[in-house]
């Protein structure tokens, strides 16, 4: 298993080196660049500015100085937020959306799978068609909309919860940005489960443990919930990987200091290195996620093994 | 399961008791959430160049000048000055308490040394040529001559003397903007890019810097050592950058925040309804228009684009899609600036849309174009409000038989292309003035602006006009020829004007001494927080 993770780890590196190759020459290829302002700067200060960040050198050589300090770790300087570096910003922002999103995703994973099992085990029952309406709802509202409804709800018009705003992490702050995005992953979770536990609950082997006359609550709780949560396993791994980066509409409505909005800030300043910042980031967390969903798989999936 | 329960309420109640000690005391301080438009690109003001910025730095540096609450050019580092009878000279007499946030007295030399570091061209200062106006200044950024051959001179440690290239009337104004506060030479030095950070800054203005957490906010605490810290009655001040208005909106409604720096304009007649007299809207020192590409034949006629110009109807524009965030714009020159005594208008200004439309039509056969025949692309860089715009822009130009298709751009490359000679018809483009002087629009479509004159317009007799008004003291009659200049621009209309800007707010009536101008600034050392 060891030997696996380490020649997972491995195979990531090429595949992080296509990525940022990637991503360096299309970020270059969008018209303009970081100094193109609305107001168009004197020729001899846009001089003086690409010649300050290395732009006026050939774009080979840039792309070769941006690996050469990518694989000691610096991620530039940030062309739009001069007073920080990429690295900067990701160590201040990182570790608030990995907490925002953390947070709703474990919300998502008990309520859903909860729901879900729930909605099998009463399947065409009342609870269960309380329980895929609502996840249908849950799914077709975008959180562009839950998010100022809530906001306006309890922030504005009730005046329970702070309408925005981080206030360095208090718990009040973090209740309405984890409901709008944990919503949408309670119903996709639930929906996921309800399918999988009733198949499941029709397979072999839940039918053998039946027979062999154990209680209810091992036959649903250990054989059945383990083989049902395996599709859940497979949705949450990528999932996991974009909410813990961050969420540009929950961040920009919340007004929350996380790193979901460098991405969009920016692509649309043409701040190359911040752009390259988090899509390394990004693409780290899918890796290593992956690589999570597959050894889960082996510690649920009695029939996987890695050896 | 009941004992949890009891635990979980002992332990949030505790939470609560600490937190209501450590709130406690920070009850005392006088906090003001403010709105920003956006975070900054950086604190480093030499390097700045948006309004969020110059918000910022209003707070944090006190230059020579400083607008008051009223936006009148007053003393601030400088307590007097005087101006040579040429023009030329400014000779600054600096006030004795001007301090440090570390307490060090504010010295003539702080100045030179801002003055000169702003021209450096490792430096890299966008708005360099704010300072162009003064002897030298260009040449130093060029890397042409040294910084010390700049015409700015500290005679001693209290006097400051600036000469100029050539006499400037709007020199004060320049004064006021963020490119001619001071920077603390020791910090510079010794901390050099990192100057900016929490514990390194050292500010001289009515605030100083606490903490700066992107996308969240930057706090100032207020600076006991500013000369008029007896006057200053909020203590902090959380700058909250807004990219989404609603936002701003929906924690001012909350309570939150107590002013917002803009509006979102669609939600109008509810924030007019809800909140009243919270809602301030004032004209403000910019102007939003058409560039026309004036070298294709079929817009080279001025008739055509006065025909163009005569079928917009400015008053729906102004009311319907933009909800009386901007007003009806008939010139360049926005109106209520100063040093224009004579402000001129397109002459159809005060007619009625439908005899405007009669008119259009037979400018245009008078052109030669027949109805139908002429078709337009209009051009716009991605917002909502833009794209209404130039789609009721489309719609007023088939009632002239004129047909126009829309065309999106994103917002970098936009301006880019039109800076770089763009195959366009006709794009729009908004300019807010850096100082309050019609020379700030009227340089924008001199021949050799090749950075702003989109439409590559070229008119020898406006050229002239400018360069003379450059170079005449008399105010009165400097005047006079920059509306001859405006007059030759109304009549070619290279570029159609449409609106002007006006400055929208969200102010709390908790608020006090917030006084609408048309530079928009309202320093926080002119205001306080009631109830």
């Amino acid at each position: 298993m060891f030997a696996y993770v380490l020649r997972r780890f491995a195979g990531a590196v090429p595949t992080l080196f296509i990525i940022v190759t990637i991503a360096f020459f299309m970020i270059r290829l969008a018209p303009g660049g970081p100094f193109d302002l609305e107001r168009p700067l004197d020729p001899l200060i846009m001089e003086n500015l690409n010649r300050a960040y290395n732009l006026d050198k050939p774009l080979l050589y840039q792309y070769g100085h941006y690996l050469w300090n990518l694989a000691q770790g610096d991620l530039g300087p940030s062309f739009t937020r001069r007073d920080f570096s990429v690295v900067d910003l990701f160590r201040t922002g990182l570790p608030v959306s990995v907490l925002l999103g953390g947070m709703a995703i474990s919300l998502a994973l008990v309520l859903g799978t909860f729901l879900g099992a729930l909605a099998a085990l009463k399947q065409n029952t009342a609870v269960d068609y309380a329980v895929v309406g609502t996840a249908t709802f849950g799914i077709t509202i975008p959180p562009f909309v839950v998010a100022p409804i809530l906001s306006l709800l309890f922030g504005v018009w009730l005046g329970w919860l702070p309408a925005g705003g981080w206030s360095s992490g208090s718990l009040r702050h973090m209740i309405l940005p984890v409901a709008t995005l944990a919503l949408p992953q309670i119903a996709i979770v639930a929906r996921l489960t309800r399918g999988a536990t009733i198949e499941a609950l029709r397979s072999d082997h839940v039918r053998t443990a039946r027979a062999y006359g154990l209680p209810t609550r091992t036959v649903v709780g250990v054989h059945a919930l383990r083989a049902a949560i395996l599709p859940v396993v497979s949705y949450l791994g990528p999932t996991a990987a974009a909410l813990l980066t961050g969420s540009v509409v929950v961040e920009t409505i919340f007004g929350i200091p996380g790193i979901g909005r460098y991405f969009v800030q920016g692509a649309l300043g043409r701040d190359y290195t911040l752009v390259m910042g988090t899509v390394v980031v990004i693409a780290v967390f899918v890796v290593v996620f992956n690589l999570i969903v597959d050894i889960l798989y082996a510690l649920l999936d009695p029939r996987v093994r890695y050896d | 399961m009941l004992h949890n329960v009891l635990r979980a309420t002992v332990f949030a109640t505790s939470l609560l008791v600490v937190n209501g000690v450590v709130i406690a005391p920070a009850m005392s301080e006088v906090i003001y959430n403010r709105g920003n438009d956006t975070d900054p690109t950086t604190l480093d003001h030499h390097k700045t160049s948006t309004i969020a910025e110059a918000n910022l730095m209003r707070e944090l540096y006190e230059g020579l000048v400083v607008y008051n609450a009223k936006a009148e050019v007053v003393p601030g580092v400088a307590e007097s000055w005087e101006v040579s009878d040429d023009g030329l000279k400014y000779t600054f007499k600096l006030r004795e308490n001007a301090k440090w946030s570390n307490g060090d007295p504010v010295k003539a030399s702080d100045f030179v040394f801002s003055f000169q570091r702003i021209q450096d061209p490792a430096v890299a200062a966008p708005y360099a040529n704010m300072h162009y106006a003064i002897a030298n200044a260009e040449s130093v950024n060029k890397g042409e001559k040294k910084p010390e051959e700049m015409g700015v001179k500290a005679v001693d440690d209290r006097t400051l003397e600036i000469t100029l290239a050539a006499p400037t009337p709007y020199f004060l104004e320049l004064l006021t903007h963020q490119t001619g506060l001071p920077v603390h030479q020791a910090s510079v030095e010794k901390f050099g890019n990192d100057f900016t950070k929490p514990g390194n800054m050292v500010t001289n203005g009515a605030y100083m810097l606490e903490s700066f957490t992107p996308n969240d906010k930057i706090v100032m605490k207020k600076n006991p050592n500013f000369h008029d810290a007896a006057n200053v009655k909020i203590d902090v001040v959380n700058f909250i950058p807004f990219e989404d208005r609603s936002a701003c909106l929906r924690r001012f409604e909350a309570g939150e925040v107590l002013s917002c720096s803009d509006i979102p304009a669609e939600q109008m007649d509810y924030m007019r309804e809800k909140l009243g007299e919270q809602v301030h809207i004032a004209p403000y020192l910019g102007s939003y228009y058409l560039p026309v590409k004036v070298k294709k034949e079929k817009l080279s006629d001025p008739r055509v684009r006065h025909a163009i110009s005569m079928a917009i109807d400015r008053d729906f524009l102004a009311k319907e899609i933009w909800r009386e965030t901007m007003l009806p714009g008939y010139s360049i020159v926005p109106p209520g600036i100063s040093n224009y005594n004579d402000p001129v208008f397109l002459e159809y200004k005060d007619m009625d849309i439908l005899d405007r439309e009669d008119k259009a039509k037979e400018l245009l056969k008078e052109a030669g174009v027949e109805e139908g025949e002429l078709s337009v692309e209009l051009r716009y860089n991605t917002s909502e409000n833009h794209k209404n715009t130039m789609t009721a822009i489309a719609d007023m130009l088939k009632n002239i038989g004129i047909t126009a298709t829309l065309f999106e751009m994103e917002g970098t490359g936009y301006f880019d292309y039109m800076k770089q000679d763009g195959d366009f018809d006709i794009t729009r483009a908004g300019w807010i003035g850096d100082y309050s002087d019609p020379q700030n629009f009227l340089f924008l479509f001199e021949s050799d602006n090749l950075g702003f004159n989109y439409p590559r317009w070229e008119n020898a007799e406006y050229d002239a006009l400018m360069e003379k008004a450059e170079t005449t003291l008399d105010l009165a009659e400097r005047s006079k020829i920059l509306s001859q200049a405006e007059a030759i621009f109304l009549k070619e209309v290279p570029a159609i004007p449409i609106l002007y800007y006006s400055s929208r707010a969200l102010v709390s009536s908790k608020l006090k001494g917030w006084e609408d101008n048309i530079q928009d600034v309202h320093a926080t050392r002119y205001l306080s927080i009631e109830g």
